[in-house]
């Protein structure tokens, strides 16, 4: 570990324990560790987008490469900026009805396409065998089909209905079971990687002062 | 007031506390856990390892620093296995804090697998708005990237030069931990039909698991569990794995907890219904 290492994984070190202390309960040194993180991340995003769009997509094209046509989309950028204006803001449609517009068309298509379509192939295509992939396959559209029948509230949950749509509940249940425990492994990845930083930096920190 | 009862009304921050105090467990003595391998992951690792020396894998780093804890190793791990397999790597991070991200990853790895910028993997850089990027990329990598994010031109670079788009890419990998999947699902596969395998956090994995069963992605990497596993396949221990040992003590504890809550429960629940209160 070199000085300068030992300084900013310090400060890390104290930023870290300075968020948790917000477990506790709410306090000064939590509040300035959340302004921090607040405001470095608007002022490096800011540069950020700048740096690799505005200089990219408007000042270089236009002014280095005098490709004209760069201006349009420009414009629209800039009429969006009309909206805090109460006079001009009705110059902002403009802008929103062609971004509207462009995202409608591209993106209908291809969302039914992945969403419905591949999902429903897929459900429909599997093949019915009598091994454990035929359990797998059964099990699945089981799962479907009742989970369906529990948002299908134009029959009354009653009788064949009312136990498909009960095994739904159970699905949708199971379902959200296994996102709780995969929430609660990436809840304490996020813990066990600070304690693994805090420690290296602690033993580090050790052996730099005992040899220096 | 009985233990149970207690147990019921038992402060947040005592549970805080025990979780926190089972982490140090592992830093105090040092054990291993033994990881089983997934299908889902090591059809990911059977997909890199049967790539040629030169073929081209797109990696895209679409996370930033609050999870790298998940996402960090599992990106590493199959960066070292393509640097280890001397294919070419392009990088791209639709992520705003990603940048980082992948100079921290390339940095390491391609010194220490003596790896050259330009040669051997390319870095593109960051681009606002997921999909519309996907799609330009889709056309070819120039229209969103006439430059890489060194601002050197990817046409003066070797390894891109004959390389227009996804069409010639052997596969794309993701590591995200937001909706970019979705994304590269619907934009990328949906619309140029590449394959793509995808490395996600944990909170995400339940709900992409559908797209390996339709065929849609060809492998997933959940969570920080997911990167043990592959760590374990390269033969890389890193940080995936030595999280594992953590993530034992604190589930264990977890569990307790869930336990002795659900006993309380129906204990007092019955005490009551004794008593002619309660549901």
């Amino acid at each position: 570990m070199t000085t300068e290492q030992a300084i900013l994984n310090g400060i890390a070190v104290f930023l870290t324990l300075c968020i948790f202390s917000f477990l506790y309960r709410d306090n000064p040194f939590y509040k300035f560790a959340e302004r921090l993180v607040a405001g470095v991340a608007t002022g490096y995003w800011t540069m950020l987008l700048y740096h690799t769009n505005f200089t990219d997509k408007v000042l270089t094209p236009i002014f280095v490469r005098g490709q004209l046509h760069y201006i349009i989309p420009a414009l629209l950028g800039v009429l969006m900026w009309t909206r805090f204006s109460k006079k001009y803001a009705w110059l902002s449609r403009y802008s929103i009805a062609f971004y509207i517009g462009i995202s409608s068309g591209v993106t209908i298509t291809v969302t039914l396409y992945t969403f419905l379509f591949k999902q429903l192939q897929a459900t429909i295509g599997m093949p019915i065998t009598a091994d454990y992939a035929g359990i797998n396959t059964f099990l699945i559209v089981l799962a479907v089909v009742s989970a369906l029948v529990y948002f299908f509230f134009s029959l009354p949950h009653k009788g064949a209905i009312g136990t498909v749509s009960r095994i739904g509940i159970y699905v949708i249940m199971i379902g959200f079971g296994a996102g709780f425990g995969m929430t609660v492994m990436g809840r304490i990845a996020l813990l066990v990687q600070r304690v693994i930083f805090i420690n290296d930096y602690v033993r580090g920190l050790v052996a730099f002062i005992g040899g220096s | 007031m009985s233990f149970l009862e207690k147990m019921m009304l038992i402060d947040r921050r005592w549970i805080y506390l025990s979780i926190g105090l089972a982490v140090i467990i592992p830093v105090v003595v040092q054990f291993e856990v033994p990881v089983s391998v997934s299908p889902e992951v090591k059809k990911i690792y059977d997909f890199v390892e049967n790539l040629n020396a030169g073929d081209y894998l797109f990696i895209a780093v679409d996370y930033d620093p609050s999870s790298m804890a998940e996402l960090n190793p599992m990106a590493e791990a199959v960066l070292n296995q393509a640097f280890a397999k001397d294919l070419k790597v392009i990088i791209v991070t639709l992520a705003q804090f990603g940048p980082g991200m992948v100079e921290d990853l390339t940095t390491r790895l391609a010194a220490a697998h003596h790896r050259v910028r330009g040669e051997d993997y390319v870095f593109l850089g960051y681009r606002p708005y997921p999909a519309i990027t996907i799609m330009l990329m889709g056309i070819n990598f120039r229209v969103p990237f006439p430059v890489d994010h060194y601002s050197v031109p990817l046409d003066s670079m070797p390894m891109m030069r004959d390389i227009r788009n996804f069409a010639d890419v052997k596969a794309v990998i993701d590591f995200t931990a937001g909706n970019t999947a979705d994304f590269w699902i619907t934009y990328g596969v949906g619309r140029f039909d590449f394959p793509l395998a995808i490395g996600i956090t944990g909170v995400m994995a339940a709900d992409y698991y559908q797209y390996l069963q339709s065929g849609q992605i060809f492998g997933i990497i959940p969570g920080v569990k997911g990167a043990a596993e592959y760590e374990q396949l390269v033969g890389f221990p890193g940080k995936g794995k030595e999280q594992m040992a953590y993530q034992v003590i604190a589930h264990s504890v977890i569990i307790a907890f869930i336990l002795i809550s659900n006993i309380a429960y129906f204990a007092t629940r019955k005490q009551k219904q004794q008593l002619g209160g309660g549901r």
